[in-house]
């Protein structure tokens, strides 16, 4: 079964699947190709960050650091998002419908959570991205995260919508996982945004 | 056939009618209606197949090179004599700017990514680019980035800060005006679109190649684009960076730059040639892959030191990386630094070196067919070389610091692109034209062609070394006559004359030949590899049968005995492909393919009012998210008929079929 078989001169194809996950599918190898290019912006917004950083006496420059609760709080909600996203994946990839649905909408109601919470960040970064280059590049490296957040919410739920309405087939679930292959990329990308702004202006 | 998770039923009688030779005619005009594009005007702004999407792109760069080429001719011919007053400077500052940007963000790259989007998937025996629609996207995304360019310079709002665009000239202090904003989302264009084509072209060749096309079979020329993919993935971010920190600069006070807020200005600098130097690669390496792809066929014998080729081609790629404060050595970075670049700069020379060895041992040992496409090749040589030791020269602190900015420089950069690029560019047209079009370009026109634009360089750009040793700076809209320049700008002049009567030759050759050219057939070099397999122009599924492959020259190879030597089993009435796995090209899975649609068009115009937009507005980036966001949706959304012809073809893997009934 679902293999190629050879028939005369021909190489029979037509029983190979078509419902494939992971770097079996075409889907992955373009998300992660998005993946490579968005987590090199990051790293270069945060090499110059720390370019800017290395021409100063001082730093944050004239401001204070940004405070620590609103954004710790939300490293623990987004690491706790991870759950969510995983069983998603794992329902996509055994085809189970119910378990795509309930999974799903929690990693919304996570989606939606992380987004409210950096609204407290933004405003508790104690500088203006216009104040001085410090509060640029700090505005910088959390409003590209954020389009990323919430880049990731709205398709999510656009994908949880289908779901509900259909049209479906079976590769709607490689879409699921790869909704939370990407989850896990905005997810892991934060851990080193974090440190960099909460602890970038503390640590000497 | 299976049925949907909601009930969804499989589609009635969809995707029964199989591909593959038995089929004969029948089938053949079958996938022809499947995977062709809608007729008509309409039909144009849905297309989404390759070979579409490749010409029109092509063409629109060649647009861009001529605009780019007649802006270089205004600059030499306001050059031509000393205090001449044909061109103002600021006039002179805009035509400047235009022409480096245009040829280096609307030519050089999008023009190697145009042509593989059109031969990558020949080379590899697949129906389709992987993500059509985003290809077609990709395009459209392109020619609205350059049009908004050039609408820009017709009102007199063209960037004048120079290609590299500099702070704080470029910036809020200095930069007046609209400007340097539009060059600073000329860029945002034109990096969305060659991101998204690098992504789809190493897809394309991870998973897309014919069965048997293993690693070490991929043809040179797709080996080449496979690394310029990866490249441009690390490099342009930088860029893309950089002028959104500029632009934000420049709209809402930010001060990434701004040395009084604790910015820097050589942080551009950094950023820029970070995506800079690889950019010259970026440009480079596929000229390398055309002379890859015409040297065998034109010694009609296999390249010599394919794995050796291979590896260069990475470590090029690799190395490229390492080279950007080669441009910054006139700056206040540490002077060990430029040591280390120093060094780097002449590493890279190796594995070119190691390249243009196996060109001359295949070349040497070879019986040599003396077509037009070969001229280049060979001029390539000539042109490379010297580009590449004046290279050396500048690598050097001490000599780089002398002739900084000015025309040795512009001599340099003009031999390696054009040498490295253009020549290589050309020939590769001539090779591929029979191919596109189905007829040969004329020989004598051709080699006319070649000659004018041979002696027309070198006599253009020889003598700019000259002008450099002699003190004559870049970027100057005049100097006075006791300089002493007038002479050599004089023969530039004429030799920039000839190379553009010689570029025009080849654009009637190609007008005239489209219609009296003699026919081609499928094969008419004798080449070796998978595009020369299949009709000239292809049919609309380029192959009727995927070819399977023993070796790296298929067409001079042929099938060992008693083995397959295409594939069947593809559904013909409805857009499907094969995808192999990354190393060993084994059939894999099947995957359905989406049909024509105006979405791409639709949403890469919302992007545009978004992108234009942000230059007046910063609220332009709320609600011109909201306006892309709805194609985008609207794009996604699987239509019934979609999932019914998906139904069709269903099939899981075993494991997952052995709990799902």
């Amino acid at each position: 079964m679902n293999e190629a078989v050879v028939r005369g001169r021909a190489l029979d194809v037509a029983e190979l699947p078509t419902v494939v996950f992971s770097h079996r599918s075409l889907m992955w190898w373009g998300t992660l190709g998005l993946m490579a290019i968005e987590g090199f912006v990051f790293a270069l917004v945060i090499a110059s960050y720390f370019y800017l950083r290395s021409h100063q006496e001082t730093w944050p420059l004239t401001a204070l650091p940004p405070d620590l609760l609103w954004g710790t709080i939300n490293t623990g909600v987004m690491l706790a998002s991870f759950l969510p996203a995983h069983l998603a994946k794992r329902a996509g990839e055994r085809m189970d419908l119910p378990g795509v649905r309930l999974w799903l909408v929690a990693s919304v109601l996570f989606g939606i959570a992380f987004t409210v919470i950096r609204g407290f960040e933004f405003a508790t970064l104690n500088v203006r991205w216009d104040s001085n280059a410090y509060g640029s590049v700090v505005w910088l490296l959390l409003g590209l995260h954020t389009t990323h957040i919430v880049t990731d919410l709205l398709d999510t739920i656009v994908l949880t919508v289908l779901f509900f309405t259909g049209p479906l087939d079976g590769k709607r679930y490689v879409d699921v996982s790869e909704n939370s292959f990407y989850w896990y990329f905005v997810v892991g990308t934060w851990l080193p945004i974090y440190f960099v702004i909460y602890w970038g202006a503390r640590v000497v | 056939m299976r049925q949907g998770p909601l009930g969804e039923q499989p589609h009635p009688h969809k995707g029964r009618t199989k591909d593959g030779l038995a089929g004969g005619e029948l089938v053949a005009r079958v996938l022809d209606a499947t995977w062709a594009d809608p007729p008509g005007l309409w039909g144009w702004f849905c297309a989404i197949n390759h070979k579409a999407i490749g010409r029109r792109f092509l063409v629109t760069c060649l647009v861009f090179f001529a605009l780019g080429g007649l802006l270089a001719a205004t600059m030499r011919m306001q050059l031509s004599r000393p205090g001449n007053t044909l061109v103002g400077p600021d006039l002179y500052n805009q035509i400047f700017t235009m022409h480096g940007s245009t040829m280096m963000f609307l030519f050089a790259v999008p023009v190697m990514q145009a042509l593989a989007i059109y031969l990558v998937p020949l080379m590899l025996g697949a129906r389709a680019t992987a993500f059509p629609r985003m290809t077609a996207y990709s395009y459209w995304i392109f020619l609205f980035g350059g049009l908004m360019l050039y609408a820009a310079f017709l009102v007199n709002s063209a960037p004048d800060a120079g290609w590299f665009s500099y702070v704080p000239l470029a910036g809020p202090a200095y930069g007046a005006g609209k400007r340097n904003d539009i060059w600073a989302q000329m860029i945002t264009f034109t990096e969305v679109s060659a991101l998204l084509d690098a992504v789809i072209i190493i897809c394309t060749v991870f998973k897309m190649r014919a069965p048997g096309m293993t690693l070490n079979r991929i043809p040179l020329y797709v080996w080449a684009m496979l690394v310029v993919a990866f490249m441009i993935m690390f490099a342009m971010p930088a860029v893309a960076l950089a002028s959104a920190m500029l632009i934000m600069d420049r709209l809402v006070a930010t001060h990434f730059f701004n040395p009084g807020e604790g910015g820097d200005v050589l942080l551009w600098q950094h950023l820029f040639w970070f995506f800079g130097h690889p950019e010259v690669y970026l440009i480079f390496i596929p000229g390398l892959g055309f002379m890859s792809a015409m040297i065998p066929t034109f010694a009609r014998r296999p390249m010599f030191g394919y794995t050796a080729m291979v590896l260069s081609i990475i470590a090029t790629g690799f190395l490229s990386f390492g080279l950007w404060v080669h441009h910054m050595f006139a700056t206040n970075v540490p002077e060990l630094g430029k040591t280390f670049f120093t060094a780097a700069s002449m590493l890279i020379a190796i594995p070119t070196a190691v390249q243009i060895y196996c060109w001359i041992a295949t070349l040497w040992t070879g019986r040599l067919n003396f077509k037009v496409p070969l001229y280049y090749v060979l001029s390539f040589f000539v042109i490379l070389v010297i580009g590449g030791l004046t290279g050396l020269m500048l690598a050097s602190v001490s000599l780089d610091s002398q002739v900084h900015d000015s025309y040795f420089v512009v001599a340099h950069l003009h031999y390696v692109l054009l040498g490295g690029a253009v020549f290589p560019l050309f020939g590769a047209l001539y090779y591929w034209y029979p191919k596109f079009v189905g007829r040969l370009m004329s020989e004598r026109l051709g080699r006319w062609s070649f000659w004018l634009m041979f002696v027309g360089f070198n006599v253009a750009f020889f003598p700019m070394h000259l002008l450099g040793m002699n003190g004559m700076p870049r970027r100057v809209y005049t100097y006075p006559a006791e300089m002493g320049w007038g002479t050599m700008n004089l023969v530039a002049t004429i030799g920039a004359v000839t190379l553009a009567l010689g570029i025009f030759l080849t654009l009637v050759n190609a007008l005239r030949s489209a219609r009296h050219g003699v026919l081609a057939g499928p094969d008419p070099w004798g080449a070796g590899t998978l595009e020369w397999a299949t009709a000239s122009p292809p049919r609309p599924s380029n192959f009727l049968a995927t070819p399977i492959v023993y070796g790296r020259d298929p067409l001079w190879q042929g099938i060992p005995e008693g083995q397959p030597d295409h594939v069947s089993g593809l559904a013909a009435d409805v857009r499907e492909v094969l995808c192999t796995t990354v190393a060993d090209a084994q059939a894999d899975s099947r995957m359905m393919y989406p049909a024509s649609t105006p979405m791409p068009f639709l949403a890469a115009l919302a992007t545009t009012i978004f992108f234009v937009g942000s230059i007046f507005t910063p609220w332009a980036v709320v609600w011109g998210a909201v306006l892309v966001a709805v194609p985008l949706v609207w794009w996604f959304w699987p239509t019934q008929g979609e999932a019914q012809e998906e139904l069709a073809l269903e099939k899981l893997d075993a494991s997952l079929a052995a709990e799902k009934p």
